[in-house]
């Protein structure tokens, strides 16, 4: 009777890993095989099966893609646009948090209010007004535009990661900062956001993920080459190559790896900005 | 101590700058779109009021319904999928060992761009060449499907990189809150001889009801909002049959040049976004769950 209850314990627990097996291969399976055509000449990948190993790595896809089109350049602006975007939206996100939980004033329930019903805003409702702003301002496709809806869209989701961090400072620290005669800000720069660094980080890692991946805004007021980032840029690259599986391949594999080896550096980081995100909102 | 904190001069410094760029850029914008409906502009010259005529023209647009009905379908998958992700998540949180790797694989596809997500599943539905017909065309299938080109399958065609992606992200919520449910609720559960069944379903998913609203709320919106994957994959097409209200708007002003009927299709996207919303909330509220 023990012996039974046991076979069928395990015969349970199996099944389930063999369940939960089958979802991650479902995850994995696709990115497997983009870095397996990325290695491979187009006859390869037509004549032979689609899991084969290329019959030798072809790395000069790779090569090709990136001394060829512009690959690098919109890489480079990918980081300059995410970078610059990030750490202003970091500062004002922490600034209105810093505000809004630390200082006392009759109106803070409002201005966070405000922030967080932006959450759910669909921002496709802005574009044609934001058009014609930046259209009558000279701003349709300068990088300053993209800096500034990068920065924007991004702070309430921040101000939301920040404010569940801001609440659980202790108040102490900041009213012997005061006692000791230290300025407002002061008090924000030299105690307040060095004790925030660790929520800084996380709501940092979120940031770059957004900023790196944004397509619409980028789409749309950008039409210029020099300025694109990589995900307009590949998109358009690839368009030209419509046959070229090989360097398709290998452009979706140069695009993704920046955010892939984040994530495997820096993983909880990345969960617990996603979930702080979502739930608190 | 309290001047300090109370200066009002110190508080309008540090709310300023992010207050002015959201009030600015998205809800100025937002009103804004609901009046330029009013008006027929073509992107450059003038605007000219034309007053309701856009809104009236929306009402008996088969194409704006069409479109909304698609985006409604997307959002009542996902809301279904969300079963699956709950029992997956129920699943993993029962001490299971490689709980925390699977549900890193299983995020992996969230962090990528939609954009670059729709290059590959453009490459695995690709009619002779891709994963899906392949595999069918080495089963002996003579006419595998077409996928993004049949007018009947691209839709529940394109739900399928949808769930790939946001999979691992719902995952990820409804584990986090599971894990957070506290232990002795359930060694108490456990004492009362309930089995892992009636733990799960009479216990773990009420006490994460809250959240599970959240996610509803979440899927039904961002379904509603779901633009850059189809607008890559399909442009909306073929014929129509992939068209969402995102993409439909995007398309009237941005590539036809009609902004005053795009700024109406724009603004009855926010209404349907805001009524959904409340909607929702207050379905999940009724059930008394």
């Amino acid at each position: 009777m023990k012996v039974l209850c046991v076979i069928i314990s395990v015969v349970r627990k199996s099944l389930l890993y063999i369940g939960l097996g089958t979802i991650a291969v479902f995850q994995i399976f696709p990115l497997m095989w983009l870095v397996l055509f990325s290695l491979k000449s187009n006859q390869e990948i037509f004549d032979l099966s689609p899991l084969s190993l290329p019959p030798e790595p072809r790395w000069d896809n790779y090569l090709r893609v990136w001394n060829e089109g512009n690959i690098s350049q919109y890489f480079f602006n990918s980081v300059i646009y995410t970078g610059i975007s990030v750490v202003l939206t970091i500062l004002f996100a922490s600034m209105v948090t810093f505000a809004i939980t630390r200082m006392k004033w009759k109106l803070s329930g409002l201005v966070l209010g405000i922030f967080t019903v932006g959450m759910m805003i669909p921002l496709h409702s802005t574009l044609i007004p934001l058009f014609n702003m930046f259209l009558r301002a000279g701003m349709i496709n300068h990088p300053i535009t993209i800096i500034l809806l990068y920065t924007t869209f991004n702070l309430p989701i921040t101000i939301l990661i920040l404010f569940g961090f801001y609440q659980t400072l202790p108040r102490e620290l900041e009213e012997a900062a005061i006692m000791d005669g230290a300025s407002i800000h002061k008090l924000f720069l030299s105690i307040i956001l060095p004790m925030t660094s660790p929520v800084i980080v996380t709501a940092a890692i979120i940031n770059m993920i957004y900023n790196w991946n944004e397509f619409i805004f980028m789409n749309t007021f950008i039409s210029s080459e020099e300025y694109r980032t990589l995900t307009v840029g590949i998109q358009n690259f690839i368009g030209q190559y419509t046959t070229d599986w090989g360097a398709i391949g290998a452009t979706l594999v140069i695009s993704m790896l920046p955010i892939l080896i984040l994530f495997f550096i820096l993983s909880d980081r990345i969960m617990e900005g996603l979930t702080a995100g979502s739930i608190k909102g | 101590m309290n001047e300090v904190l109370a200066s009002r001069k110190a508080i309008i410094f540090y709310i300023i700058p992010a207050l002015l760029l959201v009030v600015l850029f998205m809800y100025i914008p937002l009103i804004l779109t609901g009046y330029y409906g009013l008006m027929e502009w073509n992107g450059m010259g003038e605007m000219i009021f034309t007053g309701l005529d856009h809104y009236r023209r929306l009402i008996g647009d088969p194409l704006f319904w069409d479109s909304a009905k698609h985006s409604l379908m997307l959002g009542l998958f996902s809301t279904l999928a969300l079963v699956a992700y709950l029992i997956v998540s129920l699943i993993l949180s029962q001490k299971m060992k490689g709980a925390n790797l699977l549900r890193k694989i299983y995020l992996i596809p969230m962090l990528l761009s939609s954009v670059a997500i729709a290059q590959l599943w453009l490459r695995i539905y690709h009619p002779t060449n891709g994963i899906f017909n392949t595999f069918l065309i080495y089963l002996g299938v003579e006419n595998p499907p077409t996928w993004l080109a049949d007018p009947n399958l691209v839709l529940y065609a394109l739900f399928v990189p949808i769930i790939w992606q946001y999979a691992g992200f719902y995952i990820l919520i409804y584990y986090t809150a599971l894990k957070n449910i506290s232990v002795d609720v359930l060694e108490a559960a456990s004492m009362d001889g309930a089995n892992v069944w009636q733990t799960a379903w009479k216990i773990k998913v009420p006490m994460i009801m809250d959240i599970i609203k959240v996610t509803v709320i979440l899927a039904v919106v961002g379904s509603l909002k779901y633009f850059d994957l189809i607008f890559v994959m399909t442009g909306g097409g073929p014929n129509g049959a992939s068209e969402v209200l995102a993409s439909y708007m995007y398309r009237t002003a941005f590539r036809s040049f009609d902004f005053g009927y795009g700024s109406a299709l724009a603004f009855a996207l926010l209404l349907v976004c805001l009524i959904t919303t409340v909607v929702v909330r207050k379905i999940t509220t009724l059930k008394g769950v």
